[in-house]
């Protein structure tokens, strides 16, 4: 536990710091969400079993920061406004786990109405070149989920999606990196393309 | 760190653009409250019989129960823009409290006086009245507070924000009410606020977006 002038201090400095977020500072705004991802990490822990739904927790909590960032007072407390989220985002993602197993279906990620879009982000598309704050939250959390699927293809799909789909590279060169023959490569994708369908179909 | 909250940190950083920050609650509460107010009261100076009204309220225990009636709307709106801000009180889901009391109070008293009632007949148009008003009201509010982006605090926020909508509906019938409460009348009031704090809450995160 950290003696109470230490943590009064750091709680005026975020405040601070996001004082000059919200004017549009952004090497203070990294500088704030990245000081504040331990402590909302340790947050969303208390909450969840395995690492991996705690940065989930972490991600969303980030990205409602940056949504409701002009709610902040910088006259009021700085603790209690972020924790408030990030003890929201948490329920929400204990509702989500709950839903999933009430429906027993294993290994999706359905979120709940009013949460985000489903589609997917374009690939050409870079976040710096984002238009307004909604969308450019909106598209953040389509890459999120779409790399939360990834990550549930067995391992040879989603190195085959990775490395053919995602870098691009060539055939070739895939095989050479992943060890895979061309034609295992070709079927892996074709599988991880039919997984991934049916994982968005659950989703809905 | 995980690596891909570290792109998202870059990410939201890059993409950083100024916010103007939310007025205070209690100013957007009270702005909200004006509008309200004045289009409240050009309704009532254009359609009420005032003569009646001032005849009714000559009765202390009719003028506290619609000051109460009033109080227990604009409490429950100040409570409804304040907890919708991440972090404020849940306290403040307390402020209509003692109003909402004071109005079944009041009423209740009037109750005592007034007897059961000669049916359901006159009270019927208060339920519709009450609910009806309230959905331009609540509806109003609801797109006042979600300049507050995503609500923290859903169920808080839909169910003081709903108390505020139809006991603001409640105070402007009482213009319209050319009778003293009844228990019938009372019921079907409370029915109505009910009602609208049932359907507000149960749509909470679609029209919140929490």
């Amino acid at each position: 536990m950290q003696p109470d002038g230490e943590s009064e201090e750091r709680a005026r400095a975020w405040a601070q710091l996001m004082r000059s977020a919200q004017a549009g500072d952004r090497p203070a705004y990294e500088r704030l969400l990245r000081e504040i991802t331990p402590f909302v990490r340790a947050l969303a822990r208390r909450r969840c079993t395995g690492p991996h739904d705690a940065e989930e927790i972490v991600q969303d909590t980030l990205l409602t920061v940056h949504r409701v960032r002009h709610t902040y007072d910088p006259e009021r407390p700085f603790m209690p406004w972020l924790a408030a989220i990030a003890q929201r985002r948490g329920i929400d993602a204990l509702r989500r786990r709950r839903r999933v197993e009430r429906h027993e279906v294993h290994g999706t990620d359905p979120d709940g109405p009013g949460s985000g879009p489903e589609a997917p982000a374009h690939p050409d598309e870079t976040f710096a070149e984002a238009g307004t704050n909604e969308e450019q939250v909106d598209r953040l959390r389509a890459a999120q989920q779409v790399g939360r699927l990834l990550e549930r293809l067995p391992a040879r799909q989603r190195e085959a999606v990775e490395s053919l789909k995602l870098k691009e590279m060539s055939l070739a060169e895939a095989s050479a990196a992943s060890g895979q023959s061309v034609g295992a490569l070709k079927v892996n994708v074709h599988r991880a393309v039919k997984t991934l369908r049916r994982l968005f179909q659950e989703q809905k | 760190m995980d690596t891909q909250t570290d792109s998202l940190i870059t990410d939201l950083a890059a993409g950083l653009e100024p916010v103007q920050r939310l007025r205070p609650p209690a100013v957007r509460a009270l702005g909200w409250l004006t509008v309200v107010g004045v289009l409240s009261l050009a309704a009532i100076l254009r359609y009420s019989d005032l003569h009646v009204f001032w005849q009714r309220v000559a009765v202390p225990r009719v003028a506290v129960e619609c000051i109460a009636t009033a109080l227990t709307g604009i409490a429950a709106v100040f409570a409804a823009f304040e907890l919708s801000i991440p972090g404020r009180s849940a306290r403040w889901s307390l402020l209509p409290v003692p109003p909402f009391l004071l109005w079944l109070a009041a009423s209740g008293l009037g109750c005592l006086a007034n007897g059961f009632g000669h049916g359901v007949g006159e009270s019927l148009h208060c339920f519709v009245f009450i609910a009806g008003a309230s959905v331009p009201l609540a509806a109003s509010l609801t797109w006042m507070l979600r300049r507050a982006g995503p609500i923290m605090a859903p169920l808080a926020v839909a169910g003081v924000g709903a108390l505020g909508a139809a006991a603001i509906a409640a105070f402007v019938l009482q213009f319209f009410h050319p009778f003293d409460v009844t228990v019938i009348d009372l019921a079907l009031h409370l029915a109505a606020v009910a009602v609208v704090m049932a359907v507000l809450t149960s749509f909470r995160r679609p029209l919140l977006g929490g």
